[in-house]
């Protein structure tokens, strides 16, 4: 999938939030803007691998990393670990990693998936 | 090395139980061409690989493949919740609740369990490479057919199409891969030799 295409793709999710302030985000609009900035990097590693030598591209995987790591120590801090490597985002007595909801709970349950 | 995320590679919220699209939808979990398919197939490829860049893009696309397979488990265990007995026995469903109940088993549309036959490591890029682009098309004409019967159920369809387009992406970036280890070879003969098992040495060659 070329950039454009990809931008295209995300476009097709109307803007709920304000894209660039994950800060003010709520728990499923953070979820989502993780989801939209892990697919931008998922997409353009593979674009990468066969063209290393892109510096457009690698610029934009650069700049989607950066928001990605970004967004997930925010809902570390907020809502809880994403990835083991969030676990010391927030001060707590329990280990957060396991009572966060599982992705393929639904959402009624308090999952925000 | 992996490690997990708690979250899935694109959502899925599907509110309305349907025990047929499950059968149907699990042949993308443990059927020929299914997501465990691709990523074993992947993951055990890379060993034989000539250079750094097709190895990197069997990992990566192998590991998404991992990230669809817990995609496509969602749906079926989302499409299976809260189902009466009424729905099991007439949906067809009944023979697979008998030996799993409603729980996520890797198994083909019409009931064949998973098999390693499906997929094939040669030990030779080209070859396995070719068996690769097969495989994605070979998906991507089953997430077709998965949507012409979902087509009008957006909950469905939606994730779906998502892995349906990743299929020509990964398409793409083998092609990209193919290319890249032909242009390695004797142009007059691609055949000549193995890069896997006549000239193994190439991944940690100073040139590489």
């Amino acid at each position: 999938m070329s950039r454009s295409c990809m931008q295209e793709q995300m476009r097709t999710c109307p803007p709920r939030y304000e894209k660039d302030m994950p800060d003010t985000m709520n728990c499923c609009q953070l979820l989502q803007h993780i989801n939209e900035v892990s697919f931008a990097v998922d997409d353009i590693l593979l674009y990468l691998d066969t063209h290393p030598c892109d510096a457009d591209a690698l610029a934009y995987a650069r700049k989607m990393i950066g928001k990605r790591r970004k967004a997930m120590d925010i809902y570390a801090k907020k809502y809880g670990p994403l990835t083991i490597d969030c676990t010391n985002e927030r001060e707590s007595s329990n280990w957060d990693w396991v009572m966060q909801p599982w992705p393929w709970e639904p959402k009624q349950k308090g999952g925000c998936r | 090395m992996w490690n997990y995320e708690k979250r899935l590679q694109y959502p899925v919220n599907i509110t309305t139980p349907n025990a047929k699209l499950a059968q149907f939808i699990m042949s993308q979990y443990g059927g020929p061409d299914g997501e465990i398919s691709a990523s074993m197939r992947y993951l055990s490829q890379r060993f034989s690989m000539p250079d750094r860049v097709t190895m990197g893009v069997l990992t990566d696309i192998g590991t998404e493949e991992l990230a669809h397979f817990e995609i496509v488990a969602t749906i079926i265990h989302q499409l299976t919740r809260n189902l009466s007995m009424e729905e099991i026995e007439n949906s067809g469903l009944g023979p697979y609740y008998i030996d799993h109940t409603v729980g996520v088993w890797p198994q083909a549309a019409a009931g064949i369990p998973f098999n390693t036959c499906e997929l094939q490591v040669k030990g030779d890029s080209i070859t396995d490479l070719h068996e690769d682009m097969a495989a994605e098309q070979k998906a991507r004409s089953t997430y077709d057919n998965i949507l012409r019967v979902v087509r009008n159920m957006p909950e469905i369809a939606d994730p779906i199409r998502f892995l349906r387009a990743r299929e020509v992406v990964h398409y793409q970036r083998f092609g990209e891969a193919l290319r890249n280890v032909q242009e390695k070879l004797d142009s007059k003969n691609f055949y000549a030799y193995n890069l896997g098992f006549d000239a193994p040495c190439m991944a940690t060659c100073k040139d590489c």
